[in-house]
């Protein structure tokens, strides 16, 4: 199965639909609920760095027997150290990211340790690309 | 030896305790919470292992509802009179989410929930 979804930067309204739409989907392929949460967590919070920092992005989410393969591409600011960027409270996040409820620094963390594999491939000044991938058997 | 006693509450005592408006979730007051765990910053709520919690926050807006559909948070309690929209109500029903409105500020809020044994999440 493969899903397809864009994503507009500033729009705060919409972030999480994507997620929503996977969550009942793996609800359908009777994924356990705990794996569940932990893939749309991840996802979730990959949905909401795009909203918060790019112009526009797209996901692409491939689910087989064993696993789910989310794709996030942005057209962004990139990431200038993706490892200072992985450390639980840096943020780069506006004022208005902030009052929406998130710029904690907890994005790329959390997304670390709720996917089995986390890939990020970022250029600065054309875009980062976000690779979570999830196995339903622990 | 002092024995530890893990307590649960439902929603209605919640409610109750509270005073709280009860905007929607009627048919699942009886559901049982463990644990309570109060911000305005989303991305704190997203790093929660822990399942049956209550969320007590004064934000008001698209992303609380999302955060918890996504954390599977079965109760959402809004601090300070803070009203929802009805576009929350809405992902909250499609959800199974219960919503309070508190008129309390969340200080006061999390005192009496904590003085009645819900439990922290750390």
């Amino acid at each position: 199965m493969n899903f397809n979804f864009k994503i507009n930067g500033g729009d705060f309204s919409g972030a999480g639909r994507a997620s929503s739409d996977i969550k009942k989907v793996l609800k359908k392929l009777n994924v356990h609920p705990k794996i569940i949460k932990r893939i749309v967590v991840a996802l979730y919070e990959a949905e909401v760095n795009v909203v918060a920092h790019a112009k526009k992005g797209s996901i692409n989410a491939e689910i087989d027997s064993e696993k789910i393969r989310i794709t996030v591409v942005d057209e962004g600011p990139g990431i200038p150290d993706i490892k200072k960027a992985m450390t639980e409270g840096f943020s780069t996040a506006s004022s208005k990211v902030r009052e929406m409820g998130f710029g904690a620094g907890m994005g790329l963390p959390n997304m670390k340790k709720n996917a089995d594999v986390l890939n990020i491939k970022s250029n600065v000044g054309s875009g980062t690309m976000v690779e979570l991938i999830t196995f339903f058997k622990s | 030896m002092k024995e530890e006693t893990l307590t649960i509450m439902n929603i209605g005592k919640i409610c109750n305790l509270l005073k709280a408006k009860l905007i929607c979730g009627a048919n699942l007051l009886d559901k049982e919470v463990t644990y309570g765990f109060a911000s305005d910053l989303m991305s704190d709520v997203l790093t929660l292992d822990n399942d049956d919690i209550v969320l007590i926050t004064g934000l008001t807006n698209m992303q609380t509802m999302r955060t918890a559909e996504i954390s599977e948070i079965p109760c959402i309690v809004f601090v300070r009179n803070k009203k929802v929209t009805d576009e929350m109500i809405k992902i909250a029903i499609d959800n199974d989410i219960v919503l309070l409105e508190c008129k309390y500020s969340m200080f006061k809020t999390i005192g009496i929930l904590y003085e009645n044994n819900l439990k922290p999440v750390y």
